[in-house]
């Protein structure tokens, strides 16, 4: 099973890449981009048939090494 | 005194604080990441480098090194605990400190001499800086820009467990004074029992007034004392 996780900064966290890339893109003239905030990409290929202990699994994978919860997010999303 | 300094792959200043434990008589040992259990020590250093070539995050990688849970078991022991630049960024990840590192405000790698503020001289790492609160260190790092909690931030002042902030060469605490962007300045803050010291700049380069200066030798001194 493939299983993908995206990990954000917290919203109340300093993003500067992204105030960076947000900043370059409007200077390229793209004055309808708001805003943009970076962060990581995780595809997991997981051998678990049960999509809830799968789902579990990542769950704890996100929390003890993928992400720092003190200052990232994790959304986890099945293929 | 008895010290182990822990290198993992990617470790760059470990033989820098092996020179500095030596001047300053402690015996040490160097401990391979891998290892399953610590020798005999006092003080335990996670030296400055880039451990995993930062893969992930600084610190995340090697903070689930075999030997960290020995390390841990030292730490809730009570004893001491040095962490230096990526050894601060290891020991906020193994959960021993609190709070974050984020990348530097301006997302530069800094290299250079800063003030300090010595704010806690009541500890086994800053007592001999009584005499002296404001010092000269150098930092070197990419990823020292302090972040926590509101909470966090105000329990580490109320609880003066800040050992030091950047200041101007006046002893000022201010934004201008601040390189990287950290939250209230902070450059090194101790844990509750006041065993564990994780510090961005590197005391282990200013030893020897000869090569560079000697505010880091303080920190020797006070472990000795």
């Amino acid at each position: 099973m493939k299983i993908s996780a995206i990990v954000t900064l917290k919203k109340d966290v300093l993003d500067p890449q992204g105030k960076v890339v947000s900043q370059t893109l409007k200077n390229m003239g793209y004055n309808n981009i708001l805003n943009v905030r970076q962060g990581k990409y995780f595809e997991i290929e997981i051998q678990e048939a049960d999509t809830e202990k799968a789902k579990k699994t990542i769950e704890e994978v996100c929390k003890k090494l993928l992400t720092n919860i003190v200052i990232e997010d994790y959304n986890i999303n099945f293929k | 005194m008895k010290s182990s300094v822990i290198v993992f792959p990617g470790s760059n200043c470990d033989r820098d604080i092996a020179v500095a434990l030596k001047k300053f008589q402690i015996k040490n040992q160097m401990v391979w990441h891998d290892e399953s259990s610590l020798p005999d020590s006092d003080l335990v250093v996670l030296p400055g480098g880039f451990s995993y070539g930062d893969y992930l995050r600084t610190g995340c990688i090697a903070s689930k090194s075999r030997i960290i849970d020995d390390v841990i078991k030292h730490a809730k022991k009570g004893g001491l605990i040095l962490g230096i630049c990526n050894g601060f960024q290891i020991l906020i990840e193994t959960g021993l400190l609190p709070g974050a590192l984020l990348r530097n405000e301006k997302l530069r790698f800094l290299s250079k001499n800063v003030f300090l503020k010595v704010l806690n001289f009541n500890n086994h790492f800053c007592s001999t800086y009584k005499k002296k609160d404001l010092i000269e260190l150098p930092i070197a790092h990419n990823e020292g820009n302090y972040f926590a909690r509101k909470n966090i931030l105000q329990s580490l002042e109320d609880e003066n467990l800040i050992a030091f902030k950047y200041c101007d060469r006046d002893g000022k605490i201010e934004k201008n004074s601040n390189p990287n962007g950290s939250s209230n300045n902070i450059a090194g803050i101790l844990n509750s029992k006041k065993n564990i010291l994780g510090m961005m700049p590197h005391p282990e380069r200013f030893i020897d007034p000869i090569l560079s200066g000697s505010d880091g030798s303080n920190i020797f001194e006070s472990l000795l004392s």
